[in-house]
């Protein structure tokens, strides 16, 4: 970013300039702004331009929502609750469940000779193929925060 | 349950407690502050509801981690920018949803009195080039943007909230404006509006976009 490049006197001049256009600059600091200006024609432009986008800006504002939004808003939160342990709950058990069927049919494999060799051994690495993926998903899952750039955010 | 004699603090004790109703009590207290924080940074209304419940649903999770001796929403907010910014960077997706979505903004202006029918078309397109250059700028430009010009809050606020120093909330808002005189120029919607200053940066350096 530019602002970084500025040096210490335009990076404070450049805040003079925000201060002046959004009124929250004390009458020292409006004395130390005029006097850069006076130096700077440029500088003028600039905060002529500030100045009349800061009009444009003033002129809007966020749409506001149909009214019904905030009538039902806490309600949508508290479902976000519910829902959260329902599938919560629901994941455990089809974990569970899921590698319960996952055994019993790998056990059944093993045992069953009547089956040939080599499809025994197919379909244990289909089903060990599967474990190994969802695993890997849910492990990217969980250790996704690790790479995001916006975790500095979270307090 | 609704009496603002009841502090924030207290609600906080009371949903870490367990109480989902003290918890209501705060959602309602800050559920338009969270939806227009929202809107602002992802710029649709149904994206804007949608990832504020998603906050205060999160926060309630986190409940225990609240510091019930400092304020409620800054708290709240870095969940909101956090998922916020997460949403936004589905470039996408929200293109396709921003451009069905139409304008977030509105023009305060309109309504106040009778306008020509020319000028209200001029003010509408201005309008909306206003909220799609807003739309294409970086994050954080857009962010500061939003709670400076729509929040409308103070520079020692903003600091507060983003906790940053107050120097680099008028950097930012530096960086902000300028950005968005240079969004407008290239689109030639605002005749005149950065003729001569701040989209070459005058004074400074050459720029960087």
């Amino acid at each position: 970013m530019s602002e970084m490049n500025a040096s210490p006197d335009q990076e404070r001049v450049r805040q003079l300039m925000m201060a002046e256009v959004d009124q929250e600059i004390s009458g020292e600091e409006r004395d130390e702004l005029h006097s850069a200006l006076e130096e700077d024609p440029g500088l003028r432009d600039e905060l002529e331009t500030f100045q009349r986008l800061k009009e444009v800006t003033d002129t809007m504002s966020p749409l506001k929502p149909p009214g019904e939004t905030w009538d039902g808003y806490w309600e949508d939160v508290y479902r976000r609750l519910e829902r959260g342990v329902s599938w919560i709950l629901i994941s455990l058990g089809a974990i569970v469940l899921g590698t319960w069927s996952v055994w019993t049919v790998v056990r059944g494999l093993i045992a069953d000779t009547s089956i040939p060799g080599f499809i025994r051994w197919s379909i244990m690495a289909l089903l060990a193929g599967f474990v190994i993926l969802f695993v890997s998903v849910i492990r990217e899952r969980l250790f996704m925060g690790k790479s995001d750039p916006y975790k500095d955010v979270v307090r | 349950m609704n009496s603002p004699e009841i502090t924030d603090r207290a609600l906080v004790l009371r949903a870490q407690g367990g109480e989902r109703a003290a918890f209501g009590e705060l959602v309602t207290r800050y559920m338009q502050r969270a939806y227009y924080t929202a809107l602002g940074l992802v710029g649709t209304h149904d994206d804007a509801l949608d990832l504020s419940q998603e906050a205060f649903a999160r926060a309630f999770r986190a409940r225990a981690t609240i510091d019930p001796e400092r304020p409620f929403f800054p708290w709240l907010y870095q969940i909101i920018r956090r998922l916020c910014f997460n949403y936004t960077r589905d470039q996408r997706s929200r293109r396709q949803k921003l451009e069905k979505a139409g304008s977030w903004l509105a023009d305060t202006t309109m309504g106040e009195r009778p306008v020509r029918p020319d000028r209200a078309v001029e003010r509408a397109e201005l309008r909306d080039r206003v909220a799609e250059a807003i739309e294409r700028l970086g994050e954080r430009e857009r962010e500061i943007l939003v709670l400076r010009e729509f929040q409308e809050l103070r520079y020692r606020e903003i600091a507060e909230l983003l906790e940053i120093p107050m120097g680099t909330v008028m950097s930012r808002l530096y960086a902000a404006r300028r950005a968005l005189a240079r969004e407008l120029e290239n689109t030639s919607v605002v005749s005149g509006l950065v003729s001569g200053g701040a989209a070459r940066g005058a004074g400074v350096d050459g720029g960087d976009r």
